[in-house]
């Protein structure tokens, strides 16, 4: 395990949720517009090359935020779409990144059977 | 999408207006950032120890590797949710705990448990994605509008 | 054609001001650990009071209020010949299904958090026009419920903007009625000297506020038309009441509304309280701006405002519970929030 990459991923990291806390501070945006937000920049951000770069560097400071998620789609989505042309367009997305979504899911629902919404105090 | 109606228009409903946003209780920008950054700094931290651990103990390559970190995150954010404690780092943290993955799964799990008492399936398995579908919505049309545009330019 | 109790634009004087008789209210723990949390007849420690949904606890609440304030004058709910009341939750579930269970004769009302007054002017237009002689006024709201129809889910890990205000989980019940208490009824009735006197019909205000999140600001114009509109109506000045009371404005909706009022040329701040910002401490507990709901209004009034009169440190007040008439879909199609505020004049007898 490399330690001081630990730094880059703790700095991109908070970096880009800062950015995220700038719109929610200084915009009055909604959290599901923010990640709607992410998400895209995220997909065209790769698809630009650009965010590729940042991945490389600063590992999950960069894929855990959700503009990694939009990482992951594009980069599914534009692999897909060399191995298995207009097909692979539309199933890479969704293969590359089929783990998280069927965590969602899956964990989603459990959490929600075991537990109960409290009241905010 | 903002329409014309006659309040807007009014010249003493725009004074009040700006009244208002002059002299209301402004959000704390600085202090919420440095505590965005910094839960959002640890929690991708764990991110990196756990797909960094995932490849020492299982072998994992980097394609699997980050799968499993994403699976391990998710779930981590959704059990906090269930115990009620994402609530609470959410209230301090702001955008710190939105952003990361776990924010995703909080912004799932957290509708569902409360919708329990609707039933199984128009409560809680209709309510699973009612924050976070437009996430999966515009991230997957958009992969696929740039993976069909990548046909095009290879 | 019967004499005109209409006076100037939309007041109405009751020829037969409906009294007072007693009221009651049901209180959440956050509410209880509050200013007032030992002046409350009844706090929950849990939210859901038993029940298998915040829904179905809101609705006990509403119920078991409005049959508290009914054993305060030793009366079965046999005697109410109407029942007005409602709360925050679409199609007012919470006040139909215990509507249900009094089994009394019901007439359902949305005014958002200017339910309670709007309740108790109708209320009291029903008593003096000899419509009814002994009426119940109820209102409540949840917190939990609230959130979950216009807000978040509560386990959502958001953080609420400093103009916000925390929906109150409380319900409080009046009984009014057309004659005082007599005697020979031996219940503990609390009040024996209160009337209602005067009311003012709401219109309809919108100054083109959209944040959801500040409601104080949303409704302080609607609050300010009403109070102009009462004081031109009876030809009164501020100074006529002991209290100009408001329903939620919260802190910062407090401080707009004297703004407006001052530029119409008249000074409410001396004598101005604002049940959202009595209810809780917004210092110490996470609040924003203080308390807001149908609840509020309601449970402050019963548990809190009615003693000043009753003992005589107060004559009368001018009692104005304020709405924000908003649907979170109207809000995402564009639309401003349009407000309202109804208004009462309790006074002693005297």
């Amino acid at each position: 395990m490399d330690f001081t990459k630990y730094i880059w991923v703790f700095l991109v990291g908070g970096g880009i949720c800062v950015a995220g806390q700038l719109l929610i501070s200084l915009t009055r945006m909604t959290p599901a517009r923010i990640l709607v937000l992410f998400v895209t920049a995220g997909v065209f951000l790769t698809a630009l090359g650009l965010y590729k770069p940042l991945v490389d560097f600063a590992g999950a400071g960069a894929t855990v935020p959700l503009t990694g998620f939009g990482y992951a789609l594009c980069k599914g989505a534009i692999e897909g779409a060399k191995e298995n042309g207009v097909l692979g367009a539309f199933t890479g997305g969704i293969t590359g990144t089929a783990g998280g979504i069927t965590a969602a899911i899956v964990f989603g629902y459990l959490n929600a059977l075991i537990f109960r919404a409290k009241t905010k105090k | 999408m903002q329409k014309d109606t006659k309040a807007r228009t009014d010249p003493k409903a725009a004074a009040y207006q700006a009244m208002v946003k002059e002299r209301e209780p402004k959000s704390k920008t600085f202090p919420m950032c440095c505590k965005a950054f910094l839960v959002g700094g640890i929690i991708c931290c764990i991110g990196q120890l756990i797909g960094d651990t995932g490849k020492l103990w299982f072998g994992f390559d980097d394609k699997a590797s980050s799968i499993y970190t994403a699976i391990v995150l998710v779930f981590l954010g959704g059990l906090l949710t269930g115990l009620g404690v994402y609530d609470k780092i959410g209230s301090f943290a702001g955008a710190g705990s939105v952003v990361p993955i776990t924010g995703f799964a909080n912004s799932i799990v957290a509708p569902a448990m409360e919708h329990k008492s609707e039933g199984y399936i128009m409560g809680v398995g209709a309510q699973l994605f009612s924050l976070a579908g437009p996430v999966l919505v515009y991230g997957i049309a958009s992969s696929v509008l740039v993976g069909l545009l990548s046909l095009l330019f290879s | 054609m019967a004499e005109s109790k209409r006076y100037g634009e939309h007041t109405v004087v009751f020829a037969n001001p409906p009294r007072i008789l007693s009221t009651a209210n049901i209180v959440g723990d956050v509410e209880g650990k509050g200013p007032l949390g030992s002046a409350f007849d009844m706090v929950l420690t849990d939210d859901t009071w038993g029940e298998s949904s915040y829904e179905k606890a809101e609705c006990k609440m509403f119920e078991q209020a409005v049959r508290l304030a009914l054993t305060k004058v030793n009366w079965d709910t046999k005697m109410l010949h109407c029942l007005l009341g409602g709360d925050l939750l679409n199609q007012i579930i919470t006040a139909n299904y215990a509507a249900r269970e009094l089994g009394v004769p019901f007439l359902g009302l949305y005014g958002a958090c200017s339910t309670m007054t709007e309740s108790m002017l109708l209320g009291g237009m029903l008593i003096d026009g000899g419509f009814a002689q002994r009426v119940a006024c109820a209102a409540s709201s949840h917190f939990s419920t609230a959130e979950r129809q216009y807000r978040y889910p509560l386990e959502m890990g958001t953080t609420t903007p400093p103009t916000a205000q925390r929906t109150v989980t409380g319900a409080g019940a009046v009984i009014l009625a057309d004659e005082p208490m007599q005697d020979q009824q031996k219940g503990p009735a609390v009040f024996r000297n209160i009337h209602i006197e005067s009311g003012t019909i709401g219109k309809v205000v919108d100054m083109g506020i959209s944040d959801a999140a500040n409601m104080g600001a949303a409704m302080a114009p609607a609050a300010c038309s009403t109070i102009i509109t009462h004081l031109a109506d009876l030809g009164r000045a501020p100074s006529y009441y002991d209290a100009i009371i408001t329903g939620d404005l919260g802190t910062f909706g407090s401080e707009m509304l004297h703004e407006l009022c001052m530029d119409e040329g008249i000074d409410i701040a001396s004598r101005h309280l604002d049940c959202g910002s009595l209810i809780f401490d917004t210092e110490q507990q996470n609040v924003n701006c203080g308390g807001s709901g149908c609840g509020c209004s309601a449970v402050v009034l019963s548990a809190h405002l009615l003693h000043f009169i009753e003992k005589g440190t107060w004559k009368r007040i001018l009692f104005m519970a304020t709405g924000a008439l908003m649907s979170p879909n109207a809000t995402m199609q564009g639309e401003t929030i349009p407000c309202i505020a109804h208004a009462v004049v309790i006074e002693r007898d005297d």
